[in-house]
């Protein structure tokens, strides 16, 4: 979470630096904005990789036997549901404060739907950021760079559909099977199968 | 164990000399670690003493490496359990303060500046204002210094009946007036009904079994909850009656100001943790959280330290000498502690308490020699920590523009400062100030948030896009 917060920090800087120079605001700087957000992003995570790397070896050169008490996997996890909920949880928090109070959704033409359609779009988004960081780290460990570059090139294609709000058919859609697509991708990097699942369904 | 509990006073004379730091936080692992260097130590002098031949002598070595090898790995094992120990009581203590914040606008009213700040910061020009919120700053700082001085004078010289009577009745009217105020203020909020009579009695048993609690015996839960709440009602007078750039300014300075009292060698709070080491005494359990119970001390005092009882049981069956050493220390805590929960109150008033309640932190170290046992262990932080973490957090949500975006990075900034802090001391195994980090963090990310963030994040959740 940090570490997202850290990313976040930047892109603001680097924004609100360009506002200032280009003396206007408009969509395109928002733009911007949003890729040079979502590029840190990455680049944060990468420096949580690195940082959890480090740990882990410090734990397991100080265990008894030799082993870290935590696998690479659960703190790709953790790490990935962190960066999700903190994103989420900023994307949403002033949602929810704001819906609480009296007013009417969309009442200067913008779409009714506003408030579902956020609550939609955090889930999916807090979801992803849990698979992109399983399939990150493990990219990572694996020193794969196609893995790096899907995350990567998905975190660029998610934001940039969001841009296609309100047009909700466009951008939902493509984000929720984006979203199936890369859990079933990061569920098979973290060592599941179709068998693993009757297995565990059927209580072994 | 008899070789231990025999070497039990010489522990404990070396821990406390050894183990003193003036910090807030003191890891009551490093203690028992230390304590176990120690014995490792004694029995490798001893065994040299008896031993002529080199032979023993490197087994004695290997043996005494091994042991250290294991404390090391018992520290950082316990230290990420220790952690969270700490996570639960700040985030209660942020959460409580928050929440008040946002609900009962009485905190967020102007109604009047404390003596202590007597310069207003309604004034004409920027550079006024900047003027008068560094003058309240610096009579803030100094009430504090002399406050704090006054205490280790008073330490030293025994005057512990004042410094009793003094946590007595700073903890009377933090647990009967502050309370009942609040208690008003929530029944304004939420249009309650409610009559005078209900009101005393409420009032009157909450303040009695918070004294019973943090000044005598109570369940560890029970004085955890207590100490958490009267930080909650510190933080928040806090919150209500300092003005805005004075706030950050306070902030600032005392996070400066625990760096050197606790890390200089003629800081105040280091002469007391030293002194407190010499004369064997623990320090002001009142004005300390832990997270682990050690039942010879402090068991009423603020200090949050969670004694588990079972370690008690462990510790009474395994050192029935200690255990009448330790009896003694009791007392002594019991009277230390009480006299610092009434610095801590008198602060209150002044509202000085930080820095005593600091001074109680510090000496809380002391208490770890108690425990034997790793994992009974517990950290210990001071409640003047609580006190201004929560002040940051609910200052955030109170006044910032970016609302609950700044206060939960705030939160989050906060927590990493606790984590890096409470590395540094499974690190350096000696007491450390545990404001500078987290306060360091919670600023920069109040005001990086608020600045810069926000309207970004506004911009961006104006068109709906996500990032």
């Amino acid at each position: 979470a940090f570490f997202w917060l850290l990313s976040l920090l930047a892109a603001s800087l680097l924004w609100s630096v360009s506002v200032q120079l280009s003396g206007r605001e408009d969509a395109a700087l928002l733009l911007l904005g949003a890729a040079a957000a979502v590029l840190l992003q990455e680049l944060c995570r990468f420096a949580c990789f690195k940082l959890l790397k480090k740990a882990d070896e410090g734990l397991a050169t100080l265990s008894e036997d030799g082993r870290s008490p935590l696998s690479l996997r659960q703190m790709a996890y953790v790490s990935g549901l962190s960066f999700g909920i903190i994103s989420g949880v900023f994307s949403i928090a002033n949602i929810l404060a704001d819906s609480a109070g009296p007013g009417t959704v969309g009442i200067h033409g913008d779409s009714p739907y506003y408030f579902i359609t956020s609550a939609f779009l955090t889930m999916a988004l807090v979801l992803l950021h849990t698979f992109w960081g399983v399939i990150f780290f493990d990219a990572c460990e694996r020193r794969r760079a196609g893995g790096l570059g899907l995350v990567v090139g998905g975190h660029l294609l998610t934001s940039g559909l969001t841009f296609l709000n309100p047009w909700y058919e466009a951008s939902l859609g493509p984000i929720f099977i984006l979203t199936l697509g890369t859990g079933l991708w990061a569920f098979g990097t973290a060592g599941g199968s179709f068998r693993n699942v009757l297995k565990c369904l059927s209580c072994k | 164990m008899t070789e231990l509990s025999a070497h039990l006073p010489q522990f404990q004379h070396g821990q406390l000399t050894e183990n003193f730091p003036d910090t807030h936080l003191s890891n009551t692992n490093d203690n028992s670690e230390r304590r176990r260097h120690d014995n490792s130590e004694r029995r490798r002098n001893d065994n040299a003493e008896s031993e002529t031949n080199g032979q023993p002598q490197n087994n004695i070595q290997r043996v005494v490496e091994q042991d250290e090898e294991e404390d090391e790995e018992l520290t950082l094992k316990y230290g990420a359990k220790h952690v969270i120990m700490l996570f639960v009581p700040v985030t209660l203590c942020m959460v409580v303060v928050v929440a008040t914040i946002k609900s009962v606008s009485f905190y967020t009213r102007k109604d009047g500046q404390l003596i202590y700040t007597p310069f207003t910061e309604e004034t004409e020009t920027v550079g006024q204002r900047a003027l008068n919120s560094i003058l309240n700053a610096a009579i803030m700082i100094s009430v504090i210094i002399v406050m704090t001085i006054l205490l280790v004078v008073l330490y030293k010289y025994r005057c512990y009946k004042v410094i009793h009577g003094w946590l007595i009745i700073s903890s009377l009217l933090l647990l009967f007036f502050f309370s009942f105020i609040y208690l008003g203020e929530v029944f304004k909020t939420y249009n309650v009904a409610m009559d005078y009579i209900t009101v005393a009695l409420m009032i009157w048993n909450f303040g009695v079994v918070g004294m019973i609690c943090i000044h005598w015996k109570g369940p560890l839960r029970l004085q955890q909850a207590y100490l958490i709440m009267i930080s909650a009602l510190m933080a928040l007078v806090f919150i209500k009656y300092l003005p805005e750039w004075t706030a950050w300014l306070i902030l600032a300075v005392i996070s400066v100001y625990d760096l050197v009292a606790v890390l200089c060698p003629k800081g105040p709070l280091r002469m007391l943790v030293e002194t407190a080491q010499e004369r064997n005494e623990t320090l002001f359990p009142a004005l300390i959280y832990s997270s682990t119970m050690i039942w010879l001390v402090n068991m009423a005092e603020e200090d949050p330290e969670a004694q588990r009882k079972s370690k008690n049981s462990t510790y009474n069956k395994q050192a029935p000498a200690r255990q009448t050493q330790n009896e003694d220390a009791e007392a002594d805590d019991g009277g230390f502690s009480q006299e610092w929960q009434q610095q801590r109150d008198n602060r209150i008033g002044p509202i000085e308490s930080t820095p005593e309640s600091r001074a109680a932190v510090q000496a809380l170290p002391s208490n770890s020699q108690t425990s034997e046992d790793p994992e009974e262990r517990g950290v210990k932080l001071g409640l003047g920590d609580f006190i201004f973490y929560s002040v940051l957090v609910g200052k955030a949500s109170a006044t910032a523009s970016g609302d609950w975006n700044t206060t939960l990075a705030c939160f989050v900034a906060i927590l990493i400062g606790l984590c890096l802090t409470l590395l540094l001391l499974a690190i350096f195994k000696k007491a450390l100030p545990a404001l500078p980090i987290s306060i360091t963090f919670g600023l920069v990310f109040y005001f990086a948030t608020d600045n810069l963030v926000q309207p970004f994040m506004d911009q961006l959740a104006f068109h709906q896009f996500y990032i």
